[in-house]
C-alpha cells in the first residue's frame, strides 16, 4: 500500500511516499532552520506561514519524484501533534483536503509514533524493544511489545535533552541549535568537570535536566566571577557526559528489567555522536539502532510509515474533523 | 504595588506558588522573568500542581505553549524566542482567553500584553536562594496585598 505522510509540526514541512511503511519513494523536506536560526529557535508564526508558502510545492514535488498520481494512494497519514499548533494545521488541512478530494482514508499520527518507526524504515523491528525518544521536546523511555504498542515507561520531568544542549550552549555563548555544536565541542574536551548525574539511581525511568542546567549555569558564573578560563571544549564535553550517562545508564536499567529484543534511539538527540558511540560501547548484548541523520530530523517518511502500522492495527481511520493537538499523549 | 521577598530554598518557591494558586481568577496573567535556572519554570510546577493540573508540567521552551487542564485551564508559555519580534498574534486566545496564563520572559512581548498583569521578577543569589520582586497593579493589587500580609506574619 503506498502511503502519504505529511508533517508540519515544527519547521520542517514535509511530504512523503512510502510503501507498506519500510520502501520510501520519496521524501521531500522543506527546512526553515535558516530563518529561524536568527531568533534562536523556532518562531510559531514564521513556522506557519513558512509551511503554508511551501505546502503545495512539497506535495507536488513528493508525488512526482514517487512517480505515482494522487490516485494510487491507499492511505494518508499525518502528524496531529504534539507540535506547533499553527503548523500542525497546515498540514492537517492540506491532508484533508486530498483525502476528501481522491476519497482516501486518513490516519492522525503521533509525531513521536513517528520518530519511534523512523528506525523501522532501514533496521525493522522485533518485540518487545525499548525506545530512547531524545529531542529538543522530548526524553522518555517507551517500551513496545508489539507493532503501535506504545507504553511510556518514564519522561523528563522539567527540560527535554535537547532543550538542555540549547541552553548550555546559550551560556556558553555558541549558536543556535546547542545539540551539534555543542557535541562537536565536547569531541575535543575531557571531562573535568564532574557535573553530577541527576537522577541516575532514582529507581524510575524518568529524567531531570533542570537541575544539571542550574548547576553548570553555577559554575559557569562562578568561574567567570573568579575570572577564570572557561575551557569551552572541557565544559562541552563534561556536560556531555554527564548527559549520555544519565540517558545510557537508564536506558540499560530499562532494557534489563523488560528483558526487550532490540534499543532503538529516536529523535533529533538521536543525532549526536557521544550518544550514539556511548550506547553503541555500553549496550553489546542486544542490537542498538539509530535511524540514519535523514531521519533523525523531522520527516514525513516515518510519518507514513508510523501511520501505516497505526492504520494497520486499529483497522479504524479518521473523520475529517480530525485536528491538530499541541499537546497529545502517545499512548492515549 | 510591589514587594520583595527572600526565597531560601525551593520550598519558599512552593510556598509562594501555593498562596499565589489560592488568590486565581479567570483571565489570570502571571508573567515570570529572571535568568536561566533562576526558578521560573519551578515555581511554574508548583503553582500548576496547586490549582488543580494532575500532568506533570515540563518545559514550554520548545513549543513556546503548552496547555493543561485543571481547576482553571493553564496556558504555560516561555517566550524567549520573541525577543526579536515582540510578539505571536497565535497567543492571543490564549492571553485574552479565559484560563490562567503564564508567560516566562513576559517582556519581551510586552506590547501584546494587558497593561495589569502579577510579575514576579526572580534573581539568583546562590545556588539554593532566590530574591523576588512581585509586581501588581488594578485588580492584581490585591494578590500582591495577600502575600505581604502572609510574609508579614
Amino acid at each position: 500500500m503506498y502511503v502519504l505522510g505529511v508533517e508540519t509540526s515544527c519547521d520542517e514541512t514535509s511530504v512523503s511516499i512510502v510503501k507498506d511503511g519500510k520502501f520510501v519513494l520519496s521524501n521531500v523536506v522543506l527546512s526553515q532552520i535558516e530563518i529561524h536560526k536568527e531568533y534562536g529557535g523556532v518562531v510559531p508564526e514564521i513556522a506557519s506561514r513558512e509551511h503554508v508558502k511551501g505546502i503545495t510545492y512539497v506535495f507536488d514535488k513528493a508525488i512526482s519524484e514517487a512517480g505515482i498520481n494522487f490516485e494510487d494512494i491507499g492511505l494518508i497519514a499525518v502528524t496531529k501533534g504534539p507540535g506547533l499548533i499553527g503548523s500542525l494545521l497546515i498540514g492537517v488541512n492540506a491532508a484533508k483536503v486530498i483525502s476528501l478530494n481522491y476519497n482516501i482514508p486518513i490516519v492522525g499520527v503521533h509525531h513521536i509514533a513517528g520518530h519511534i518507526y523512523a528506525n523501522y524504515i532501514d533496521n525493522g523491528m522485533e518485540f518487545p524493544l525499548l525506545a530512547l525518544v531524545v529531542s529538543g521536546g522530548h526524553t522518555e523511555l517507551i517500551l513496545m511489545e508489539e507493532h503501535y504498542d506504545f507504553k511510556k515507561l518514564g519522561e523528563t520531568q522539567d527540560d527535554a535533552v535537547g532543550e538542555a544542549y540549547d541552553k548550555v550552549a546559550r551560556i556558553l555563548g555558541l549558536p543556535y541549535p546547542g545539540g551539534p555544536i555543542v557535541d562537536k565541542k565536547a569531541a575535543l574536551g575531557k571531562d573535568t568537570m564532574k557535573f553530577p548525574r541527576p537522577m541516575v539511581d532514582s529507581g524510575d525511568f524518568n529524567f531531570s535536566f533542570s537541575g544539571l542546567k542550574s548547576h553548570v549555569i553555577n559554575v559557569h558564573h562562578n568561574m567567570l566571577q573568579r575570572h577564570e578560563d572557561v575551557n569551552i571544549e572541557d565544559f562541552c564535553a563534561s556536560f556531555q557526559e554527564a548527559v549520555t550517562d544519565v540517558l545510557v545508564s537508564k536506558t540499560i536499567q530499562a532494557k534489563n528489567m523488560f528483558d526487550v529484543k532490540q534499543v532503538i534511539v529516536a529523535g533529533g538527540v538521536a543525532a549526536n555522536s557521544g550518544l550514539r558511540r556511548k550506547m553503541k560501547e555500553r549496550i553489546t548484548d542486544i542490537p542498538v539502532y539509530f535511524p540514519k541523520m535523514a531521519y533523525c530530523t523531522d520527516n514525513a517518511a516515518m510519518i507514513a510509515s508510523a501511520g501505516y502500522f497505526q492504520y494497520l492495527k486499529h483497522q479504524k481511520a479518521d473523520d475529517l474533523f480530525l485536528n491538530g493537538q499541541s499537546r497529545l499523549n502517545l499512548e492515549g | 504595588m510591589e514587594i520583595k521577598l527572600r526565597l531560601n530554598s525551593v520550598k519558599d518557591t512552593e510556598i509562594l506558588a501555593k498562596i499565589i494558586s489560592e488568590k486565581v481568577f479567570k483571565g489570570m496573567i502571571i508573567g515570570l522573568k529572571g535568568d536561566l535556572g533562576s526558578g521560573k519554570t519551578t515555581f511554574t510546577k508548583f503553582f500548576s500542581k496547586n490549582i488543580g493540573v494532575r500532568d506533570n508540567l515540563n518545559s514550554p521552551t520548545f513549543t513556546i505553549l503548552k496547555i493543561y487542564d485543571g481547576n482553571h485551564p493553564l496556558y504555560h508559555m516561555d517566550v524567549y524566542r520573541l525577543e526579536d519580534i515582540g510578539y505571536d498574534y497565535e497567543l492571543d486566545e490564549f492571553i485574552y482567553g479565559d484560563g490562567i496564563s503564564v508567560i516566562e520572559w513576559y517582556p519581551y512581548i510586552n506590547k501584546m500584553l494587558p497593561n495589569e498583569l502579577l510579575s514576579i521578577d526572580f534573581r539568583v543569589i546562590d545556588e539554593q536562594k532566590r530574591d523576588v520582586v512581585i509586581k501588581g497593579e488594578g485588580i492584581y493589587e490585591e494578590v500582591v496585598k495577600t502575600i505581604s500580609h502572609r510574609y508579614s506574619n
